[in-house]
């Protein structure tokens, strides 16, 4: 090896404290050295020629840069080598200017001899550098969305407008989540429908959006840039390339079951679609209460077609699709009724959640926009909405804040009143978290201009009694207890991660949290991006959120994915962990550390293998190995022991 | 033993590059003075430490060994700062045993906005280490 060292005086940054001179003399001689000297700048254009210079006139092999942060300029110094003809992963950075002058000023002496140790460190390093190049990988420029909520269509529609072909897989019939089910939004009031339809519609017609309802993935294999992915389409029973959505089907059923959609507040037909602006706008047959499924006779809907669309005879298809990069958006489910017995719900007809209170309030709800409560249908004099039903709650629920509640309890109480102007809304609440755009606003003018009142305390019990609800609560401001004869209940039940989503999780290889939810890969700097590269989270999938947030989440998730599909190959580190199939006697001790799931055993032939493309290259597995077979490239066992040497 | 008054410890030092490197980094960036008796080699995660990394510092006549790694639930590579600490942990027992002492070893968490702590942990340890004394195979092997 013939090395070169470069010191950089950096003004006087360096060489006002360390003696380069004396640093000069000290290295001449040492072993490997072929080159050594100084400049003012080595960053500087004429600093870096005299790199470049230097590894050609003397033919060196590997090169020191001995100056600032290699956070600073280390990919400056990469690619001068390179310029010059040496491959960049011999070129190492001496940081002698962020952990020696700057912080040692005051010891100009001792601060020299560091430098010098740095330095030789640094030889030691490159000294035992492989010429690496980095690992090249085909990328796929298409991508898949599961889950097509408000996050999952604003993912597709940002990649589909970028040019880019996106798959969109959704468990339900129809595209739009719980944004579909709501009624308005707050803080502006504005109707959900209105804002949500023609976004929905959008996704349903864009030419480059391949849009699969009534699906779910099925399995899925590959890495970034090549993922794999089977997706199962539900039979629905009806042919949905010549149905027109006329309707008669739905009209003429003489099925009548309980709608999901309505949250079982109104029925629909055993076909139906579930809601007028439904995209796709076409039918499924539910097989679970249809006759002709159950009874095995009835085929109404069969001879009132007229385009002959319902097949009793489909069944689950399986479609296979190849993407570059996976969204994941599978938004939320509410805390279970059956897990809040203490306040009625599920008992009390009149104690609902907040889901069912928009369908109460949706123009296109049950009541057509009227509150009526469900019990009897009477407008309700007097509702008692309770916050933290199952958030905050340390023993029966979940510790953390659903974030939304404060708002939209807000916003049910404001539209309550609006509706029945003599009517009074309570709001027992534990805090008002109400940090957003406009927020603390809307909060205000519900108790300022609605007259809502609010109730700082808990409610530990609510029960029916003489056609009233009763809620036993406290008002810790006043410090007295509260009885309130109500005549309905609206609770702010938690929000959790929808079904599934663990076990999708687990096919994706993707980490959640203790709860459930999606975790990112990193909390505060890669926030949208799991911890597998090339699948990314958006929505309340990773945690709670609100309408914008997820909105703002799933953009710059397709943001990352369209960096991704900004080249058709994806470079990837060559520093990463080998193996040496010599040693390695196939323990799997490597494949239990390794947190990417780089590795895996190659039973036939009792070896550890790395995929190259998802070894991160942190170098765990080098100290886990107990034979000695894994080597993390540039930065060996042997070589890290020869730098402790050259620094003791 | 009563240490000798010119004794300058040398500290080895094993830095993340996610957090405590460039913690180090911003000390010298805010141009926060600590001791100079020690020698930073960057790795990429605190959890590629070998623990023969720390025994051959010591047995070279390192007087300490300070490993920084990010926060818990902070790492850049998942858990790699989980795996550091208990392989120190087991480490240190074996040092305890064999006289080297586990006070000459430290792992500590210090993130990249962290620069003062660093600082502040390196003239800890300076302070620690000049209290304890020169590494005692020093006296053995190098007398």
């Amino acid at each position: 090896m013939r090395i070169g060292v470069f010191i950089c005086h950096c003004g006087l940054n360096i060489g006002g404290v360390v003696d380069i001179p004396e640093i000069l003399q000290t290295l001449a001689g040492y072993d490997g050295l072929e080159y050594v000297t100084d400049y003012r700048y080595m960053c500087s254009d004429p600093g870096q020629q005299v790199i470049k210079d230097a590894i050609r006139d003397k033919g060196l092999t590997g090169v020191v840069i001995a100056a600032c942060s290699p956070a600073m300029h280390e990919s400056t110094f990469r690619r001068t080598a390179e310029a010059a003809g040496l491959n960049p992963f011999r070129c190492e950075i001496a940081n002698i200017r962020e952990q020696c002058s700057w912080p040692h000023r005051d010891e100009p002496r001792r601060a020299t001899q560091k430098a010098l140790e740095i330095i030789r460190a640094s030889m030691e390093k490159v000294r035992q550098n492989e010429e690496l190049s980095p690992v090249s990988i085909p990328v796929t420029r298409q991508a898949l969305v599961i889950g097509c909520g408000i996050a999952g269509m604003q993912a597709a529609l940002d990649i589909a407008d970028a040019g880019y072909k996106v798959t969109v897989v959704e468990r339900l019939p129809y595209i739009g989540g719980h944004m579909a089910q709501l009624s308005e939004t707050f803080p502006t009031l504005d109707c959900s429908q209105c804002i949500l339809t023609p976004k929905a519609s959008e996704v349903g017609s864009h030419p480059n959006i391949d849009l699969f309802t009534n699906s779910e993935v099925h399995a899925i294999s590959g890495y970034v840039g090549n993922f794999n992915v089977t997706i199962r389409k539900k039979a629905s029973y009806v042919n949905w390339d010549i149905c027109n959505g006329c309707g008669l089907c739905m009209e003429k059923c003489p099925e009548k079951t309980e709608s999901h959609f309505e949250l079982g507040l109104a029925t629909t037909k055993a076909i139906s679609i579930a809601f007028p602006q439904a995209v796709p706008n076409r039918p499924v047959i539910n097989a679970e209460v249809c006759r002709h499924f159950t009874k095995g006779k009835c085929g109404v809907c069969e001879k009132v077609c007229p385009v002959g669309a319902i097949d009793f005879e489909q069944e689950d298809t399986f479609i296979h699709r190849e993407a570059g990069a996976i969204i994941v958006a599978t938004g939320y489910d509410l805390h279970p009724k059956s897990k809040v017995g203490e306040y009625g719900y599920g008992v009390v007809k009149d104690v609902i959640d907040g889901l069912e209170f928009e369908r109460l309030n949706s123009a296109s709800g049950p009541t057509q926009g009227e509150i009526r409560r469900p019990s009897d249908g009477k407008i309700p004099k007097e509702v008692v909405f309770i916050q933290c039903v199952g958030s905050r709650d340390q023993e029966d629920g979940y510790p953390y804040c659903s974030k939304i509640c404060c708002m939209y309890t807000a916003k049910h109480a404001r539209l309550y009143k609006h509706k029945v102007p003599d009517g009074q809304p309570y709001v027992f609440y534990m805090d008002i978290r109400a940090g957003g755009k406009g927020y603390e606003e809307f909060v205000q003018r519900a108790t300022e201009e609605d007259g809502v009142l609010y109730l700082r305390g808990r409610v530990s019990r609510v029960f029916e009694e003489n056609g009233k609800i009763v809620v036993f609560g406290v008002d810790t401001l006043s410090n007295k207890k509260v009885e309130i004869h109500g005549d309905m209940v609206v609770l702010a039940t938690a929000i959790i991660p929808s079904h599934g989503q663990t076990d999708l999780a687990r096919l994706l290889k993707i980490s959640t949290d203790e709860w459930g939810f999606l975790s990112e890969a990193h909390p505060k700097l890669r926030p949208v991006e799991s911890l597998t590269r090339g699948i990314y989270i958006a929505g309340c999938a990773q945690a709670p959120k609100d309408i914008p947030d997820s909105v703002t989440q799933a953009s710059s998730a397709a943001a990352k994915v369209l960096a991704l599909f900004s080249s058709d190959t994806l470079s990837h580190t060559p520093e990463i962990a080998v193996v040496d199939e010599e040693l390695c006697r196939g323990c799997g001790v490597c494949i239990e550390v390794c947190a990417y799931d780089a590795r895996t055993l190659d039973i036939r032939r009792r070896v550890a293998v790395v995929n190259e493309v998802l070894c991160e290259g942190c170098g765990a597995c080098q100290v886990a190995c107990p034979s000695g077979a894994t080597y993390q490239r540039n930065m060996g066992l042997a070589q890290v022991m020869s730098m402790i040497d050259a620094v003791i | 033993m009563e240490a000798a008054v010119d004794f300058e410890p040398k500290i080895v030092a094993f830095l993340c590059n996610w957090c405590t490197y460039t913690g180090a980094d911003l000390a010298g960036v805010s141009r926060i003075q600590y001791p100079s008796n020690i020698r930073p080699i960057r790795v990429m995660c605190s959890g590629s430490v070998d623990p023969m990394y720390i025994l051959k510092a010591l047995l070279d006549g390192a007087d300490g060994v300070l490993v920084g790694g990010c926060h818990a639930g902070d790492c850049h590579y998942v858990n790699g700062n989980y795996k550091a600490r208990r392989r120190l942990a087991v480490l240190q027992e074996v040092l305890d045993e064999s006289g080297i002492g586990c006070d000459r070893v430290w792992f500590r968490f210090i993130s990249a906005s962290e620069g003062a702590l660093f600082a502040e942990t390196v003239h800890e340890m300076v302070d620690s280490l000049k209290r304890l004394g020169p590494n005692p195979l020093k006296a053995i092997w190098f007398a």
